[in-house]
């Protein structure tokens, strides 16, 4: 994720459109940065600056970001604040897109954008539900997606892909009951990364490459 | 709905109040779209507050997705909106490509425009024949069904699905259109424009239709733009704003076309722009049959696509290559795209995360009926309550697409 694409070095000469759009973005206050990712721009929002930053983007007439188009969450559950929101900004004005993303962990509060694109509100409820993700000053946080009085976030990494209940008509008590999950065979994942790949180290070949490791650092 | 009944002898109120009750329209109502549980405050018969319930359809599709390489994920890609199905795969198709970094060759990006635009004839035939069913006129639907049924014939000719298709794939179409085919879809396209102005006779000028869509649900551009619309909907309030010409994907930079559009932003003006967006896609239609060469229709590269069954018998390593694929998949390189297209209903995106191995790590879908149904919520307001069925007619919602 952290890789940037190579078009970022590549375009020493006159600066691209997106890249000049990207150097007008991270002029905002409380944009970290910008970088090129498969020809799409991607800017890091802190936090607490997300509402004065999507005014801006929305206000300016630069950047005239009149839709959020989608916000989503991605669970990375290795990092210490483990979720992302993902906000897919697209001007119709003047033909352009930015994806902002914000990091957040379970229990810190994002600030809902939802007075600034009232499109938002779905949006953010959907996070929630399937991520656990927390708006804050969302007055509509209700679950969407998932079932009445449904317990967990299914889309977080930790959650079974099969869930935890299921549910089934009981004809002897004539109503839909739920019950945990059961497998007649337990659920089978395979591992594809091949050493042909994805295995860096070749088994007994460690030593080569510490060697080669410290060769490079001194 | 409600009667004030009686009162008792003798004594006479003033003013008869009626409180403000609420009703579930769905989720079984025929023109709620499929499982749409609306549930609606009214005040008489007034519409004072819609709370769409959605997520009965809600199959984990994202969550499936990212147990799947990206070759079993297509599939669940047309079981999204079922009513355009090539549509959404398309995006997916596109997304993949642009990690991989990969480009479809000439005819099979054509062959992808070409069912592309069929499939929004396909959606708007369904979408104008139930909205007028919604609002009591059954023979639009009779009518256009049988074109449906033609055009899924050209799918099964090509695919072999009726519906779920499974045809756009990353790096191509999985196979070649089968000969003859193409002068089938011509003879058709012929016919078609006939039945267009048979539909337009029904419709456009017909007093009862205009009477439930005129002036019902108006949105204005500031609006639309704010409820994250696109397509129709946000091309029917005034903006021409399409994807196809905006951001140019495949093919769509060489065909022209016009981008139907109009201004008043009703349920009258998006069945009018969708009209027009049939007879627009039958010019893109054209210009994709004349312009289609003989050629490859995947990635010539074998750790993408799968060799030929030809090939296989005689090729140990074509052999390995159909088994590596078929087993693993291919590995994605790192990154991230939002890439999105313009599906007959409006911008469908695909969020893809890849992490480097042979399964997404996290696809985003957004559908492009959840913005739409949010705002009905305020297009509804203080419209009478059988508005609402041409309200939700006019945006053209699917459930498989909305709740995943």
């Amino acid at each position: 994720m952290a890789d940037e694409a190579p078009a970022v070095e590549a375009a020493p000469p006159p600066p691209s459109a997106l890249e000049l759009l990207g150097q007008a973005v991270a002029s905002v206050p409380g944009i970290s940065g910008f970088r090129i990712e498969s020809n799409e721009l991607v800017a890091h929002v802190a936090r607490d600056s997300l509402v004065a930053v999507t005014t801006a983007l929305r206000d300016d007439p630069r950047f005239a970001f009149e839709q959020v188009m989608d916000i989503c969450g991605v669970d990375w559950p290795d990092r210490a604040e483990r979720f992302d929101v993902v906000y897919n900004l697209l001007s119709v004005s003047l033909n352009q897109r930015v994806r902002i993303i914000v990091t957040t962990d379970a229990a810190t509060p994002v600030p809902s954008v939802c007075s600034v694109w009232p499109a938002a509100t779905w949006w953010e409820r959907e996070a929630w539900d399937l991520f656990g993700i927390v708006f804050d000053g969302q007055p509509d946080l209700r679950r969407i997606l998932t079932d009445y009085g449904f317990e967990g976030h299914p889309l977080r990494k930790d959650f079974p892909l099969t869930g935890y209940v299921e549910v089934r008509y009981d004809e002897d008590r004539k109503q839909v009951v739920y019950e945990p999950v059961v497998l007649t065979q337990d659920f089978r994942s395979f591992d594809f990364l091949s050493p042909w790949e994805a295995m860096t180290t070749l088994p007994g070949d460690e030593k080569v490459f510490t060697e080669r490791a410290e060769q490079a650092k001194g | 709905m409600s009667e004030t009944t009686g009162t008792p002898t003798g004594t006479t109120p003033a003013i008869v109040e009626i409180d403000s009750y609420s009703i579930n329209f769905g989720p079984q109502h025929p023109s709620a779209h499929g499982v749409l549980r609306l549930v609606l405050e009214l005040d008489g018969e007034i519409v004072e507050r819609a709370d769409p319930h959605i997520g009965l359809l809600h199959r984990g599709t994202e969550k499936l997705i990212e147990y799947k390489t990206y070759m079993q994920a297509v599939p669940y890609f047309d079981r999204l909106d079922y009513v355009s199905p090539m549509s959404e795969e398309h995006t997916f198709a596109l997304a993949v490509e642009k990690l991989l970094g990969i480009t479809a060759p000439d005819r099979a990006q054509w062959i992808r425009v070409l069912y592309a635009e069929l499939t929004r004839i396909l959606n708007h035939l369904l979408n104008i024949t139930t909205y007028a069913l919604d609002v009591g006129a059954l023979s639009p639907s009779l009518w256009g069904f049988e074109e449906r049924e033609k055009l899924m014939e050209f799918y099964e000719a090509a695919s072999g699905a009726r519906m779920h298709s499974n045809y756009f794939r990353p790096g191509g179409v999985s196979k070649d259109l089968p000969a003859g085919l193409t002068d089938r879809i011509a003879e058709w396209m012929d016919a078609f424009p006939k039945f267009i102005d048979d539909l337009e006779g029904l419709l456009t000028t017909n007093r009862i239709w205009k009477q439930r869509t005129v002036d019902i649900g108006v949105f204005t551009a500031e609006q639309a733009l704010a409820w994250g619309f696109s397509g129709p909907p946000l091309r029917a309030s005034g903006v021409p704003w399409d994807l196809r010409r905006a951001q140019p994907y495949d093919k769509y930079a060489e065909v022209e076309f016009d981008i139907a559009c109009a201004r008043n932003g009703d349920c009258y003006d998006r069945y009018l722009v969708r009209v027009s967006e049939m007879r627009e896609s039958l010019k893109i239609m054209k210009q994709a049959l004349a312009k289609m060469k003989p050629g490859p229709i995947k990635v010539q590269d074998r750790k993408f696509s799968p060799p030929t069954r030809g090939e296989m018998k005689r090729s140990m390593e074509a052999l390995i290559h159909h088994f590596k694929l078929y087993t693993e998949g291919y590995h994605v390189p790192a990154g991230a795209t939002y890439t999105a297209t313009e599906s007959p209903k409006g911008e469908f995106g695909v969020y893809l995360v890849a992490d480097g191995t042979n399964k997404p790590y996290r696809c985003k879908i957004r559908p492009t009926g959840f913005a739409f149904l949010q705002a009905t919520d305020e297009m509804s307001r203080r419209h009478m309550l059988a508005d609402m069925c041409a309200i939700i007619g006019s945006l053209d919602v699917v459930f498989g697409e909305v709740d995943r």
